[in-house]
């Protein structure tokens, strides 16, 4: 069963073939069984799963078919679950049971997902080799000396595994798409705006998104479906309508017009990751699409941009760690601010301590101008250059990711160069643009991914475009030789 | 522009990190490779450019005036480090 | 700058004054803001800063501020912008205070206030804001079972709107700073935007200092926060004063520090400041976008707004011919001009209505620390008193004392002046009798009364009324008794 995508599970439990509850136990069979050498997982949820797994079956019995019914859904640690240890990868959140449930969780919930657990994540989704988890690394299943990616790198990594046929994910500068690729599964960032924040514990509020990665685009399309929508406890959650994201997913592609933004293949690109991604074009290009040289000259500031706006949003949004209502608390604290900077301290990692002090640094007084106004002014050409792309185009592409999975501890000390794993995703986060990243093939036998982007709401376009490809290919359906 | 121990000790004291003599070292020296790569941004011509909060320029949607949050003492004080009498504790504060 | 040198200086006082406003709910969350209740029973998942909770702003809160605005004809932002102002703090649970600063949404505005020797002085609004107000830090006896004091945190109260009214420096001493807070009081409160109980908190000044030589640059000032009563505020202004001066004077200098002013002691210290290197980074708060106000919603505010302060002065002057003195004070509060317009409604005569809220009402609020809204004698008695002065039932100095049964609570006038027998004689027949045998009684008096002169016999004629009112109980009407007495001591 566990070969098998979501789409084809859907249609499995609905022929009856088998029942939610078969299916939800021979995933927790799986994970019980293989996830020790992955540790994808940081919550595994069984109890609930099966309860939920069998009011799937009586719903199914009772002709109540819904978008997810009895489909298992893993979903990422920093999504707020009622009565389940919300950990967000930190130490900080180790003993945090969440009280409330986050809107897009909910939403699957409602249309009858089981949800086996909480994957593993880079501390506050801080990271891009989900090497920064308070709960040890993730492995790559395709290597398990290899990073995952991050932060959604448990995530990935149990997609691949095929320890679980769906998951939640989360994005603020490439964190579904990156591990995505990573794993050689899909993986679709929305739009800003698209799927509600209500309850994913905040990284950089302007720039997070929640996302669902799969097996198939016809999966994200699937999953994305139950989770988007206008949610009025978010206020920058907006009230578009949702399209028909499974219905568009067939359209030909004869006239999409592909832009290839020039600073998309670098100079200094692998050769092998760049032939890779152009591979992925010709395929569409043999189903009637046009490739459009395109440029998004201020993209090579995307980066640094990036490394002062959510850094600066985080140092923020993490200051309600404190040891006073919920969370990590030091031992017998002395006064007020030893309160604070002991459970601080110990409560967070190093990486997410580095970026509070730089988010700090860039909103202290003298220095406001010149780092975090001064981002957010190239955020706006970053934003207008992706504009005036898309008068010509319908989607871009190019590689996601400038590498495949690298050695675990490669870049353990070097943060700059991590920042760099995100050159081709951090854009489409600061300009607010939706993305996916689909498996396009290998390099040196590790996954690579390519990754499409839409216009504003564009989700649906998207989804369609990698369908097609998957529709021709089968790089989505190998599975890692060890967890065949 | 690079920081030094001092910096780093005024901005952990801000953010109420605790950093403690031999890190501060080690820690400037990975902060400034980070700033230093931030500092690409100073190249940007951007003088006539506005600054983007958003990436969608939409106006805040409001709510209107009713109370419809129930009352989550029963769930939140049991999660709460310390608690008493229905309040958080923390040390003394001296205003 | 200032109206009047202090010793030779000049004073400079500029206010920041929260005022809570009256919404059912708060700014950023469903939850209530009731007071009074469990702590933490209103704090919901917002206020509590719990991960991943968001905000969304309360349609009333931005409706209050704008209504605010057009009441001192202001500038409205069209677009304002919430920001974070980050400090860490227990009772600020999300480490960061929502609030307004580059674009507030309300601008620049003024407001008239009037002094005592009836001259108008305008002070100027720099801006205010909306921001959310923070919990309360309860420091009663809590312990951590090792002995260590431990503070309670109480977050009912995080999340409450607030708008930040923000004055420029533009008030001279404490009587303007006072006049000032007066009538900010009675502008929100007769909007209606804010319930104005200044022991509830619900107003709170923090009051800007400086002093300096006429001429010269401004000098450093101080902030004494959180003055909640304007009794207090005029003590804590003057005492700041001199102290300012007496450094000055001894050679010393003013250091900016924030100071917290006790009422009880009439004393005021310096407070550790919150922030010691006070670097808020501010920053939009990227969990809200910026709050649009159209052109049509404004217009809709303006013409719903209520009769405000000045509006309501000028209409006393002209509807009941009062002074614009005792018509500003009249006016100055929404429940005196509400408990005044009822009390001459009923007893039909406004400037008696005015005379007695302003007299024996005002000095027996005053004499037991009373709101006018807490009155015993309520504006429908107090008409009822007024119509029985006016129809010559009682006479005034009778209607004190039916004023006073009232006020402990005895029932209506009529029931008291009907229980108590205090109607005014009526029976000249009866009345004749007294003062005859008043004269009877009194040869010595009669004589020396018909041997003086016009003049003196105005003033000797006292002693018979005098006495008959002693007779009479003071039920006689004094104007009916000198008539008679004339009559019959007439030579």
């Amino acid at each position: 069963m566990h070969d098998k995508t979501l789409t084809e599970l859907k249609a499995g439990l609905q022929a009856k073939d088998f029942s939610a509850r078969e299916l939800t136990e021979h995933f927790l069979d799986r994970v019980q069984a293989r996830d020790g050498e992955l540790n994808s997982f940081v919550t595994v949820t069984g109890e609930q799963a099966l309860a939920q797994a069998d009011a799937a079956d009586q719903a199914i019995a009772a002709g109540d078919h819904r978008l997810l019914t009895g489909l298992p859904i893993a979903h990422k640690d920093i999504f707020c679950t009622e009565g389940v240890r919300t950990s967000c990868g930190s130490r900080m959140l180790d003993n945090f049971v969440a009280p409330y449930t986050a809107t897009a969780v909910e939403r699957m919930a409602a249309q009858g997902a089981v949800m086996l657990g909480k994957t593993n994540m880079d501390e506050f989704a801080m990271g891009s080799s989900n090497e920064t988890s308070f709960y040890g690394p993730v492995r790559n299943p395709w290597d398990t000396e290899r990073v995952p990616g991050g932060s959604s790198g448990g995530a990935a990594a149990c997609l691949a595994a095929r320890l679980a046929p769906g998951a939640t994910g989360t994005d603020t500068g490439g964190s579904i798409r990156q591990p995505a690729a990573l794993n050689g599964v899909t993986g679709l960032k929305p739009t800003y705006g698209r799927v509600s924040r209500w309850g994913m514990i905040a990284f950089a509020s302007s720039l997070d998104q929640a996302g669902p990665l799969g097996l198939s685009a016809a999966d994200c399309a699937l999953m994305l479906q139950a989770m988007a929508g206008h949610d009025d406890k978010d206020s920058t959650c907006l009230d578009e309508p949702v399209g028909d994201y499974l219905g568009a997913l067939d359209q030909g592609l004869d006239g999409l017009r592909i832009g290839v933004p020039e600073e998309f293949f670098p100079d200094d690109l692998d050769g092998a990751i760049a032939d890779n991604a152009r591979e992925a074009m010709r395929e569409l290009e043999k189903q009637g699409a046009k490739l459009v040289k395109v440029s998004l000259p201020s993209i090579k500031l995307s980066v640094p941009a990036y490394y002062v706006i959510a850094p600066a949003e985080a140092s923020s949004n993490l200051s309600r760690f404190d040891g006073v209502r919920f969370g990590y608390r030091c031992e017998d604290p002395k006064d007020l601010e030893d309160l604070y900077k002991r459970s601080r301290s110990e409560g967070f990692g190093a990486e997410v301590k580095r970026r509070i002090l730089v988010g700090t640094y860039a909103l202290s007084a003298g220095y406001y101008d010149a780092y975090y106004k001064r981002a957010q002014r190239v955020r706006r050409l970053i934003r207008d250059d992706f504009a005036r792309a898309f008068k010509e185009v319908d989607v871009l592409m190019g590689p996601t990711s400038p590498e495949t999975a690298f050695k675990l501890g490669a870049k353990a000390d070097d943060p700059v160069k991590m920042y760099m794993a995100d050159v081709f995703t951090i854009a489409v986060n600061l300009a607010g643009l939706p993305a996916l990243s689909m498996p396009s093939g290998f390099v040196d036998g590790l996954p690579a991914g390519t990754q499409v982007i839409g216009n504003y709401f564009q989700e649906g376009r998207i989804l369609n475009v990698a369908h097609r490809y998957q529709m021709a290919t089968d790089w989505h359906q190998r599975i890692p030789g060890a967890f065949q | 522009m690079a920081i030094d121990s001092q910096v780093v000790a005024r901005v952990a004291h801000l953010a109420r990190l605790r950093v403690d003599d031999d890190e501060t070292g080690a820690l400037s020296e990975r902060l400034n490779e980070i700033l230093g790569m931030v500092d690409q941004l100073q190249q940007a011509d951007v003088s006539d450019v506005e600054p983007l909060a958003h990436p969608l320029e939409v106006s805040q949607p409001l709510r209107d005036d009713r109370v419809t949050e129930p009352d989550v003492r029963d769930k939140v004080l049991p999660i709460a480090p310390a608690s008493e009498e229905g309040c958080f504790l923390v040390p003394r504060v001296i205003e | 700058m200032s109206s009047s040198l202090h010793n030779g200086w000049e004073v400079v006082i500029g206010l920041e004054v929260h005022v809570q406003l009256a919404t059912r709910s708060k700014i950023f969350s469903g939850a209530s803001t009731a007071t009074g209740d469990e702590p933490n029973s209103h704090a919901s998942l917002i206020d509590l800063g719990m991960p991943g909770t968001l905000p969304v702003v309360n349609k009333e809160a931005i409706r209050n501020a704008v209504r605010f605005g057009l009441a001192i004809n202001a500038d409205i932002g069209r677009r304002s912008v919430f920001e974070r102002k980050n400090y860490f703090y227990p009772d600020l649970p999300k480490g960061y205070q929502t609030t307004q600063l580059a674009e507030p949404i309300v601008g620049a505005g003024e407001v008239v206030i009037r002094l005592e020797d009836g001259t108008e002085k305008t002070v100027r609004i720099h801006h205010a804001h909306l921001e959310e107000d923070a919990g309360k830090s309860l420091h009663e006896a809590f312990s951590d079972g090792m002995g260590h004091g431990q503070t309670g945190i109480d977050l009912n109260r995080a999340g409450t709107p607030l708008i930040e009214i923000v004055s420029e420096p533009d008030m001279g001493n404490a009587e303007e700073a006072v006049a000032y807070a007066r009538k900010l009081h009675a502008i929100v409160t007769s909007l209606g935007i804010c319930d104005g109980d200044m022991s509830q908190g619900n107003m709170r000044f923090d009051v800007n200092i400086s002093v300096r030589r006429p001429g010269e640059p401004l000098g450093t000032r101080t902030e004494t926060k959180n003055l909640n009563s304007f009794r207090f505020m005029e003590k804590a202004i003057k005492l700041e004063v001199e102290r300012q001066i007496d450094v000055l004077e001894d050679g010393g200098k003013i250091v900016q520090e924030t100071r917290l002013y006790n009422g009880d002691t009439n004393t005021a210290r310096s407070m550790r400041t919150k922030e010691d290197a006070n670097d808020y980074r501010y920053f939009p708060c990227p969990d809200l976008l910026p709050v649009l106000v159209s052109e049509e919603e404004i217009g809709t505010l303006r013409a719903e707004l209520p009769e405000l302060p000045d509006a309501r002065e000028a209409r006393y002057v002209e509807q009941y011919q009062l002074s614009g003195y005792d018509a500003g004070l009249l006016s100055g509060s929404i429940a005196t001009a509400r408990y005044f317009e009822a009390a001459a409604e009923h007893g039909g005569d406004a400037k008696l209505a005015a005379n007695w809220v302003m007299g024996e009402l005002a000095a027996k609020l005053n004499s037991e620390d009373k709101d006018i809204a807490d009155s015993p004698v309520s504006a429908e008695q107090l008409g009822q008193l007024i119509l029985r002065l006016k129809d010559g039932t009682i006479s005034s100095k009778i209607a004190k004392q039916v004023f006073e049964a009232c006020w402990n609570g005895e029932g209506d006038p009529d029931a008291i002046i009907e229980a108590k027998g205090l109607k005014q004689m009526s029976d000249t027949g009866e009345l004749e009798k007294i003062v005859d045998q008043v004269i009877a009684d009194s040869p010595a008096q009669v004589e020396d009364y018909r041997n003086a002169d016009d003049a003196k016999r105005k003033k000797k004629i006292g002693y018979f009324v005098g006495q008959v009112m002693k007779a009479t109980q003071g039920k006689a009407n004094p104007q009916q008794v000198n008539q008679l007495l004339q009559q019959k001591l007439a030579p």
